[in-house]
């Protein structure tokens, strides 16, 4: 089984609503964690604004994705990694966000990439 | 006198630098949908050039979807019946989208 | 799949037997959704079943197998949060299974 490993990694890359791009990589990472593969989550560019905890989206008529992505960890999703100048961009404080993240320079954003056996963006 | 309505975030369209580009004394900006995202702390220095008479409102159902907490003062929030107020107050409607 | 008829009411599901409307369900909805998949519910059955209605709660998904063993090891014990034992009260695919006996949404991503 060991040897069938893959390493993959989702990148985020859209704000939570307003287009289905947020939804589909939270599929897509669930299924991945399905089939007991490394997985790894990287949040860039607007893709940080899916971490702003409690969303209430039934403002909007949505379900709340802040509340998805705090069930990642009983999914073992514990791999998660932001840019941290997109968040400095957005004034957003690494305290704000109350899932358990590792913050990435532009540096540490292409190593962990070329680490990977997969990359999938949405 | 026109209402510019914005409804994506400063990075995913050109959109918004479009709008204010674009905006006269008079008229005002409506941010709605992930144009809330602009009212946040870091995008502050976008709005400091518009001119002094031009309102600046927010759709406070996006806001909340969105947890957004700690906007840009600037800006007004409000409901779907003022939007419907502010569309029918202002001759032209520009949808930035 | 035929609604279920519950003390006068009509209670509608879906073409796999899930509620469409999660605020319908109650405990004579799912003794009756549980006597169509021939389960005669007990104690053991309602703790899950409960637990699995704080997890949609907490989280707004219904959790697949591994999560949800996850969450029953931490609130009731490792005894309880393994597959054999719920495969013995939920048979087949339990994830599924207490999902729909707990009037929520079919788990995504179940293998």
């Amino acid at each position: 089984m060991s040897d069938n490993k893959k390493s993959f990694l989702i990148i985020n890359r859209k704000a939570p609503y307003g287009s289905s791009a947020a939804r589909d990589a939270l599929d897509v990472a669930l299924t991945i964690s399905v089939f007991e593969q490394p997985l790894s989550l990287l949040f860039i560019e607007d893709g940080v604004l899916q971490l702003l905890p409690e969303h209430n989206a039934a403002a909007i008529g949505q379900k709340n994705l802040s509340a998805n992505l705090a069930m990642l960890e009983m999914y073992d999703i514990d791999q998660l990694y932001v840019c941290s100048q997109a968040l400095e961009q957005r004034g957003v404080r690494p305290a704000d966000i109350k899932l358990n993240i590792t913050l990435l320079d532009q540096r540490g954003i292409a190593a962990l990439i070329k680490q990977q056996d997969q990359v999938l963006s949405f | 006198m026109t209402l510019h309505l914005i409804n994506k975030t400063p990075s995913e369209s050109s959109a918004l630098s479009s709008s204010l580009s674009a905006v006269s004394e008079g008229d005002a900006l409506l941010l709605i949908e992930n144009g809330v995202y602009a009212a946040m702390p870091g995008y502050a220095e976008l709005f400091t050039r518009l001119p002094g008479s031009v309102q600046c409102y927010l759709l406070e159902n996006d806001v909340q979807a969105r947890g957004l907490k700690d906007l840009n003062q600037e800006f007004r929030h409000i409901d779907y019946d003022e939007f419907v107020e502010l569309s029918c107050r202002y001759s032209k409607v520009v949808s930035w989208f | 799949m035929e609604n279920l008829h519950v003390n006068g009411q009509i209670i509608p599901v879906d073409n796999e037997g899930y509620l469409r409307n999660l605020e319908d369900w109650s405990r004579p909805v799912a003794e009756q959704l549980a006597q169509q998949e021939r389960i005669e519910l007990t104690e053991a059955h309602w703790e899950i079943l409960q637990l699995l209605r704080n997890f949609y709660q907490t989280y707004e998904m219904s959790p697949a197998m591994r999560p949800l063993i996850k969450a029953i090891t931490s609130e009731l014990g490792s005894d309880k949060g393994k597959s054999i034992y719920l495969m013995s009260l939920f048979p087949g695919s339990p994830a599924k299974l207490a999902s729909k006996i707990a009037g929520l949404p079919k788990p995504t991503n179940c293998l």
